[in-house]
């Protein structure tokens, strides 16, 4: 079975319009999977499964030290391991601090007497809605947990190349927005045409070019007067515009209501598809190139 | 001295704007801004920077290539995907700098270094000092860079006797939302009438309770959809948040924000209910 190409679609900052863009192409397309990997802030489910609290689940764990007090002399090695300060001497007993716990296991590997073992924590869930033309997944990071990366892990493990993979990334530069889009054959940026939108973009630009993701960009809450913002970065750094979706009250509206706006609006579901079209040529010459 | 950190959950809900605007308002301050992943508050403050310090935050394992002997204990240890499969490199993107591979690499080829992530910026504003970074793309310390930013606002607030700290908190409900939460006295919630915003706001709201910090709410563009907005007031009235202000959905900010203008300046009934935010400020934290 010939490979569909997989998206990621991500934004400097939140509030762009990533989780629009995501949602409206899916629905436009066929035989799609949308994975969303804002694992802090998932939306997209709004729009595609609000029920998905009810839907088949998996936990998403990671390993926390547990110190036997009865083993533990209180040499302090793991303390002074430990390179987050999740482990600290109360007395003469460790304290462990489970939420910086960054689940290395080296307190177990440097403790001479055998008084760590790790035990299970949820970090996150992962949550699956299998619909006749959307095969849905989101990831999510617990409240309270610090690390989003394991959960994005988990979640990319569910990516089914025979389908259009669309992942949703988490804005901005650090690393669970690499870990979102590595490995994805294309990236769109969603931007919006003021002077935040523009500053932002140009992080994620710097940061996709370190890592030599192919990219074009969408210009959200697009308006004549100040596209040129955008525009003239684009033009001078050689980058495609591929989409507008304009400024609208209506479009606005029908967010707020988590109601996508392809069918709403005419016109815009051929618009999305031939948004589609495009992506993959521009995959398509990236993976050219890169063969040459 | 008190501390007000303003967060959202969701991105774009107006968190940076409302923070400026609230800081053009307010006396004897300092502004630090934590949100380091996309700062965008110095876009609206314009500060001159006095002072720019080198972030070292993050560590990284680095490998002396005539030391390795290809046993790949570093691979098998690794928990974070962080060494290459083939060759036993270290890949920086994935590398947490745990130390791990430092520890049960046999002939000490692997060691830790200190990594430059970002800069700390110290600056003056027209409406106070203003502490603010920069993260370098791809570094993944972005907490313990927020962390900074905010032990050196407390230190010039410290210093030069102010009454309030400012800060324009992180996105999200990870570790930079943490680092930026922790330590304030009050945390803001800024928020829009959607289904999106409400669906974030619930996480965040249950973020700022596990550290139990006292909360107030701003429901930014509430005309936007009023039905939402209120579904949203009566949720965070059962959670003891305090309602501080509601913004409408006004062609005023999107244009003072094109123009990289105060929407203060610009508009009298904003103005008035950016100054009702203060005095309610003012009510909740010193006569408490």
């Amino acid at each position: 079975m010939k490979q569909e190409i997989s998206l990621s679609i991500l934004s400097g900052k939140g509030g762009t319009g990533k989780t629009t863009l995501a949602v409206n192409l899916a629905l436009a397309l066929d035989n799609v999977q949308l994975l969303d990997a804002d694992v802090e802030e998932p939306n997209d489910y709004i729009f595609i499964s609000p029920e998905i609290e009810k839907k088949e689940k998996e936990s998403v764990m990671r390993l926390i030290p547990e110190i036997d007090e009865d083993k533990c002399t209180a040499c302090r090695k793991c303390v002074d391991f430990c390179e987050y300060n999740a482990l600290a001497m109360m007395l003469d007993n460790v304290l462990v601090f489970e939420e910086v716990c960054h689940s290395c296991g080296g307190c177990k590997i440097v403790c001479p007497e055998n008084a760590i073992t790790e035990k299970e924590r949820e970090l996150g869930k992962l949550y699956h809605d299998n619909q006749a033309k959307i095969d849905f997944w989101q990831g999510e990071l617990n409240t309270g947990e610090e690390k989003a990366v394991p959960v994005i892990e988990k979640l990319k493990t569910k990516i089914d190349h025979s389908r259009k993979v669309i992942i949703d990334s988490p804005p901005g530069t650090t690393c669970p927005t690499i870990e979102a889009i590595t490995d994805t054959d294309f990236t769109v940026v969603v931007t919006e045409p003021s002077s935040f939108g523009l500053h932002d973009l140009k992080m994620v630009v710097e940061m996709l070019n370190e890592i030599r993701q192919p990219f074009a960009v969408v210009i959200n809450r697009a308006e004549a007067d100040s596209d040129y913002l955008i525009e003239d970065y684009c033009q001078e750094n050689e980058i495609n515009i591929l989409l507008k979706i304009p400024f609208s009250r209506k479009i606005a509206e029908l967010y707020s209501n988590g109601k996508p706006f392809l069918d709403e609006l005419e016109g815009w579901r051929a618009k999305f598809k031939e948004l589609y079209r495009e992506i993959r040529e521009e995959a398509a010459k990236d993976e050219r190139n890169n063969s040459n | 001295m008190k501390e007000i950190t303003v967060i959202s959950g969701k991105g774009g809900t107006g968190k940076t704007t409302f923070t400026a605007n609230l800081a053009s308002l307010m006396d004897n301050l300092v502004i630090g801004d934590c949100d380091v992943d996309a700062p965008n508050l110095h876009l609206l403050l314009n500060p001159v920077n006095i002072s720019e310090e080198i972030h070292k935050g993050a560590k990284l394992a680095v490998k002396n290539q005539d030391l390795c002997i290809d046993c790949g204990k570093c691979y098998d240890y690794c928990r974070f995907n962080a060494i290459t499969a083939a060759d036993y490199q270290v890949k920086n993107l994935k590398c947490e700098g745990c130390g791990v591979c430092v520890e049960v690499c046999p002939t000490d080829a692997l060691k830790l270094e200190a990594i430059e992530t970002g800069s700390l910026y110290q600056a003056e504003s027209k409406f106070g000092e203003m502490i603010h970074a920069r993260l370098i793309p791809g570094a993944d310390t972005s907490g313990k860079l927020v962390s900074e930013v905010k032990k050196k606002a407390s230190a010039v607030a410290k210093q030069k006797n102010k009454d309030w700290i400012l800060i324009d908190g992180s996105p999200g409900i990870g570790c930079p939302v943490i680092a930026s939460l922790t330590g304030s006295d009050m945390a803001i919630l800024v928020t829009e009438p959607t289904l999106s915003g409400f669906s974030d706001l619930k996480r965040v709201i249950e973020v700022v309770k596990h550290f139990k910090i006292p909360a107030g709410l701003v429901i930014n563009k509430f005309d936007l959809n009023e039905k939402i907005g209120d579904r949203i007031e009566r949720y965070c009235k059962e959670e003891d948040i305090e309602l501080l202000t509601k913004i409408p959905y006004s062609r005023v900010i999107v244009e003072s924000l094109q123009k990289g203008e105060l929407f203060v300046d610009n508009d009298q009934d904003l103005r008035a209910r950016m100054t009702s935010v203060i005095a309610k400020l003012n009510t909740k934290l010193e006569v408490e």
